[in-house]
């Protein structure tokens, strides 16, 4: 008889209790127990990088993707992905449809994950070489063969294309996670950031933090991408939420904003429904 | 690009594709809704508003085919599996058809084959067209890539929509089919030289081309054509027992991880 179809992982065990197949009487992650130590031992950090990553990391390592998941939990409510969750929010759809919304949009090349999976795959193939760093940033599209799902660039990746200068925000965000211990990637981002700057003419974006992060936590870029993702979560969350309290009457409507310029007027009337039913 | 795009774009949507004077009228492309496109199907809607083309009847005819000979309504299959959970997870209908219909952006199936595959043919006609040959360009695509978009297929070697799209398309009076007899080549060159079969995604992006879609307008229009078959995994799931769409036993997740440790 053939075997029948079973899952595979290298992350999660699970071992039945006594008296029901279906339900695990312990759960071990990376061979870890989760419910004897990891409740009890583990901050919440600490748990979501070893899941990525294998093992328990260190005091340094943790304390880099902590600074790094606090500035990147919450964008506000101006950032293009948590505006997606309001919309998703406010005319009273599901919690779900909110955090959909908002992996969607921050799913993309213009300062999203697609954008920290390409900067992560740089930083693969270049480490910290400045001249192929600049090289590619400047020609995003030269190693792109066919079509794709994604679309080329139309910016340098890891840079902001209407920004004036770098944030204020995104530097003191580096000289945080240049205090979290002797990270090469991170302290060489920071030292170039100004060069490469000059070189791209735009400010540096945060998707070239968050990727410069993830490679010096040991990080390939499929998981970059979707730690980045994740760790964008609680703001879209906390702002539908908020969005949906107050209601569509208080959320900005752009109905008059609309400037059609292929429009055929007027081609008659509404039916008259007094008349459709007479 | 610049600040100045950010200013300019301010409290502002200049759009060509429509609007809603709500209470009144609809502008959809240039046309009233309700007055002008009332008749329309709405495939050929959908299709219209990705394109701004009408289509004649052969060939919206044929843009039908392409989604309805794609929507099979077997829960395992990846995108239906998913809708088949959310039923018997007891979520919602836009929940469950949107994450499947999302995961249909996928790499060996859907979204990446069905736009590979339509670059893939207009970059081929115009090497063709200049009289270049279509074996060499073909086995060179192959080298460089590993893969063709369209030939080869996961877990079957032949693709059972194949024959009813040849038998389909030859029944209907069209403009043109230069795409799809190319991708018949194409076929015919693998078949010989490598022995990939020809899935559907070859003949559907074909004819994509040839009804004048862009490889991503096409991609965009193929985003749905699984949804038909995702609908009623989605519904008979729900209405059986909650929770029992296919349950998973401890002993069927196979652990090979490292050993037990100590945090």
């Amino acid at each position: 008889m053939k075997e029948a179809p079973s899952f595979e992982s290298n992350i999660w065990l699970d071992e039945p209790q006594d008296d029901d197949p279906f339900t695990a009487k312990a759960s071990y992650c990376h061979g870890y127990d989760v419910f004897a130590q990891l409740i009890q031992k583990a901050s919440f950090s600490d748990y979501i990088l070893m899941l990525f990553t294998g093992s328990r990391p260190s005091r340094e390592q943790s304390k880099l993707f902590e600074t790094l998941a606090v500035a990147m939990a919450n964008l506000g409510p101006r950032d293009a992905a948590v505006r997606a969750s309001m919309n998703a929010a406010v005319g009273g759809a599901p919690a779900a449809s909110s955090l959909i919304a908002a992996l969607a949009v921050g799913a993309g090349q213009t300062g999203g994950a697609r954008e920290t999976y390409f900067l992560s795959q740089c930083f693969q193939k270049f480490g910290t070489d400045q001249q192929l760093w600049i090289k590619q940033l400047l020609k995003p599209n030269s190693n792109r063969l066919r079509e794709d799902i994604w679309d080329e660039f139309e910016h340098s990746p890891g840079f902001r294309p209407h920004g004036v200068s770098c944030a204020k925000t995104l530097q003191q965000l580096l000289k945080a996670l240049n205090n979290c211990g002797d990270f090469s990637t991170v302290k060489w981002l920071s030292d170039q950031r100004e060069t490469l700057e000059q070189e791209i003419n735009a400010p540096m974006g945060h998707t070239f933090v968050s990727a410069a992060v993830f490679f010096d936590l040991g990080l390939d870029p499929h998981q970059a991408e979707m730690c980045g993702l994740l760790l964008s979560l609680p703001g879209a969350a906390v702002h539908a939420l908020e969005a949906k309290q107050q209601g569509w009457r208080k959320f900005p409507f752009f109905g008059q904003s609309v400037e059609l310029t292929d429009d055929p007027g007027v081609i008659a009337p509404l039916p008259i429904v007094e008349e459709l039913n007479s | 690009m610049s600040q100045a795009d950010l200013f300019q774009n301010e409290d502002k949507i200049i759009t060509k594709m429509g609007r809603s004077f709500l209470g009144e009228r609809v502008v959809y492309r240039g046309e009233d809704l309700h007055h002008q496109l009332a008749d329309l199907p709405w495939i050929e809607l959908y299709a219209f508003g990705i394109t701004g083309k009408k289509f004649t009847t052969d060939q919206a005819k044929l843009l039908n085919f392409i989604w309805a000979a794609t929507s099979y309504p077997d829960k395992s299959i990846w995108p239906n599996h998913i809708s088949a959970l959310a039923g018997s997870f007891k979520t919602s209908p836009a929940l469950a058809m949107s994450a499947s219909i999302a995961s249909c952006d996928a790499e060996i199936f859907g979204g990446k084959p069905l736009r590979g595959a339509a670059d893939f043919f207009v970059r081929a006609l115009a090497h063709v067209d200049q009289d270049g040959d279509l074996e060499e360009y073909v086995l060179e695509e192959l080298k460089t890539h590993r893969t063709v978009f369209g030939y080869g297929r996961p877990l079957a070697s032949s693709d059972e929509r194949i024959p009813h799209t040849i038998k389909f398309v030859r029944q209907l009076d069209l403009p043109t089919t230069k795409h799809f007899d190319l991708a018949i080549s194409v076929g015919k060159i693998l078949k010989k030289r490598k022995r990939l079969n020809m899935n559907a995604a070859s003949l559907f992006s074909a004819i994509g081309m040839d009804l004048g879609f862009s490889p991503k307008a096409f991609h965009t229009y193929m985003t749905l054509c699984f949804v038909a078959g995702m609908s009623p995994c989605y519904l008979e799931a729900d209405e059986q027992v909650e929770g029992t769409f296919l349950p998973v036993r401890c002993d069927r997740l196979k652990y090979a991880g490292v050993g037990k440790r100590d945090w």
